[in-house]
């Protein structure tokens, strides 16, 4: 040791040398190699989430093609496990767009209420959060448990209308927090600016905060009801298994649906019901992943606007 | 030009559209250049009596009492975290939204307490407009910007030309008038900030408060902002936070000068000294004030 001038000590290299080549030295080496284990392993999990979604969507694919084309869309279904499954695909649609219809509206003017209305310190807020994210952990069988006792029992018949008060439920969690998220996004600036031009709170969320919020609203609507289109615990209790072999528009009795289709499809003994029960699961999984990609690109197109 | 000329039109020229930031001597303020009236015979937009602010237990601005006079510009300088800030948006309400936010003593608005029982704040910012320190636009059209606030306050009526009024004012017209329909956040920072400026005045405010309008703007938006200043006296009261001095000294009429308190155990922004432009800068009578003013501290 030299004097207390040189505190620079680099382990075994000895003294620390700034004018040495610019090589790895001291425990570098060693560091060096732990950090191509650590990304190895990240890299190789994260593709290894990714290879899980090619395995089922090419899985589904491979059995569910064959079935697909325009008259699997279109048509009916004829006979046991013959014919398309339009009325399914009609029922789902129906079903969802009810629930949604409920749902949407309830779930934005939540997110508001949480953003724009309860103070920063809100207690009651705080429950709401809390209730929301409890209701989102919610096993779905049991929220169609809960709707089966409140509207099945009562009405006596299983119908597409309890169905969609079922994935309502399921939605309107998903909706909130969602919409809550988006709207805190938007920037306080905006508020005060709003503020200071002397107009009501309720006309600036109108007309200021909820067009801003617009896209990012939208996305979340379009992944609950992507959720919703594939429940299946729902639908299985509160819906009826024995529809109308055609289209019914009648929401107040059994609907056809798609996750049903497949469940009873899976059950029947008869090959060509097998293949329709992949076909469907196709259309289930195209339409939620194109739904997905659809979200993603609308939050791109509303960020861009928005400046951000 | 119509604009420029009507606010032209009543003995002052019409000011130079770009003035350098490093002109060496402090201008007299236009106001008292021109002779205006003293303002003991003015008329007082705002009286402010013992006004103290408090977050939670922590004071921003100590008691503080003065007027401001209708038609005049009236700056508030002083060092960062003196209350400035917290002292603007208090004659308009705009801290109401801070939970630990406490008020005591009064805002006297043309005679009425902006705090009283009776007071609306939202009525109270509808007549005293502010402009903030970052251009915040909505992110709509250069119209809807302008037009909203009225859209929303049933003025509806002539809504075009109203808008196009509040753009010339804002000396932003003719730079603007072939895209109206374009989104605002497509235009520069100081257009931006006019923008805001037309915003506010497109429903006839009485107070206009900006609250370091042009912190954030280049020396040439910031000239053009403050030309567009002693414009607008003529039609509205203005009040400017500013910790530029010489953005004081070339705009305001009065000047009230806040420091921060460090004498006791709490710091708490407090008035020192308030008075004509030209007396704070040239022969304020607080020691304070006069270090401030000449850059020994802040």
């Amino acid at each position: 040791m030299s004097s207390a001038a040189s505190p620079l000590v680099l382990g075994e290299s000895g003294l620390f040398d700034p004018m040495a080549p610019l090589a790895p030295s001291g425990n570098l080496r060693r560091r060096r190699v732990v950090n191509v284990i650590v990304t190895a392993t990240a890299t190789a999990a994260a593709l290894a989430a990714v290879a899980m979604l090619v395995i089922v969507v090419y899985g589904v694919l491979k059995r569910g093609i064959s079935s697909l084309g325009v008259d699997f869309i279109v048509q009916n279904p004829s006979g046991l496990a013959g014919g398309g499954i339009f009325n399914y695909l009609l029922g789902t649609a129906e079903v969802v767009a009810l629930g949604a219809a409920v749902a949407v509206p309830l779930g934005v003017l939540t997110g508001i209420y949480l953003t724009e209305f309860a103070g920063r310190r809100s207690r009651t807020a705080g429950v709401i959060k809390l209730a929301l994210d409890m209701m989102q952990g919610l096993p779905t069988i049991v929220v169609g448990l809960f709707v089966y006792g409140l509207i099945v029992i009562p009405q006596h018949r299983q119908s597409g209308f309890a169905a969609s008060i079922a994935l309502a439920i399921v939605m309107l969690p998903l909706m909130a927090r969602s919409s809550q998220e988006v709207l805190l996004l938007v920037p306080n600036t905006l508020r005060e600016a709003a503020d200071a031009l002397g107009v009501n709170r309720w006309r600036t969320v109108l007309t200021v905060i909820l067009p801003a919020a617009l896209g990012g609203i939208t996305t979340g609507a379009i992944l609950a009801i992507a959720r919703a289109a594939g429940e299946t615990a729902p639908v299985l209790i509160c819906d009826s298994l024995f529809t109308p072999d055609g289209v019914t528009t009648n929401i107040f009795h059994g609907v056809p649906t798609i996750p049903m289709l497949i469940f009873s499809s899976v059950e029947l003994p008869i090959p060509q019901a097998i293949a329709r029960a992949w076909g469907a699961a196709l259309m289930l999984m195209l339409f939620i992943l194109i739904a997905n990609i659809g979200a993603r690109l609308i939050l791109a197109r509303s960020r861009a606007r928005m400046g951000r | 030009m119509t604009a420029w000329d009507r606010t032209a039109g009543d003995g002052h020229a019409p000011p130079a559209r770009v003035r350098l930031r490093s002109e060496p001597s402090i201008p007299l303020p236009r106001a008292i250049a021109n002779g205006a009236a003293s303002v003991e015979t003015r008329a007082a937009v705002f009286d402010i009596r013992d006004m103290a602010v408090h977050y939670g237990s922590n004071c921003a601005v100590a008691r503080t009492s003065l007027k401001i006079y209708r038609n005049l510009v009236t700056a508030v300088i002083g060092p960062s975290g003196c209350g400035k800030s917290t002292f603007i948006r208090s004659l308009n309400r705009m801290n109401d939204a801070i939970p630990s936010f406490r008020l005591d003593g009064q805002v006297l608005y043309h005679g009425h307490d902006v705090y009283g029982s009776r007071a609306n704040r939202v009525e109270v910012r509808r007549r005293i407009g502010m402009v903030f320190q970052k251009p915040n636009p909505f992110p709509k059209s250069i119209y809807d910007n302008v037009a909203w606030a009225a859209r929303n306050l049933g003025m509806r009526h002539g809504l075009d030309e109203r808008v196009e009024q509040a753009l010339r004012q804002a000396a932003l017209w003719d730079e603007v008038k072939d895209r109206l329909r374009d989104s605002a956040l497509g235009l520069s920072g100081g257009q931006q900030q006019r923008l805001c400026i037309a915003r506010a005045i497109a429903i006839e405010p009485d107070v206009l408060l900006l609250d370091e309008p042009a912190s954030a703007l280049d020396p040439v938006s910031t000239a053009s902002i403050e030309d567009l200043m002693h414009n607008l006296k003529h039609r509205f009261t203005i009040v400017i936070v500013t910790h530029n001095m010489q953005q004081a000294a070339r705009v305001a009429d009065r000047t009230a000068f806040f420091s921060l308190d460090t004498t006791g155990p709490d710091r708490f922004g407090t008035l020192i000294e308030y008075d004509d432009t030209e007396t704070i800068f040239r022969g304020a009578s607080d020691s304070r004030t006069r270090d401030y003013v000449a850059g020994r501290f802040g």
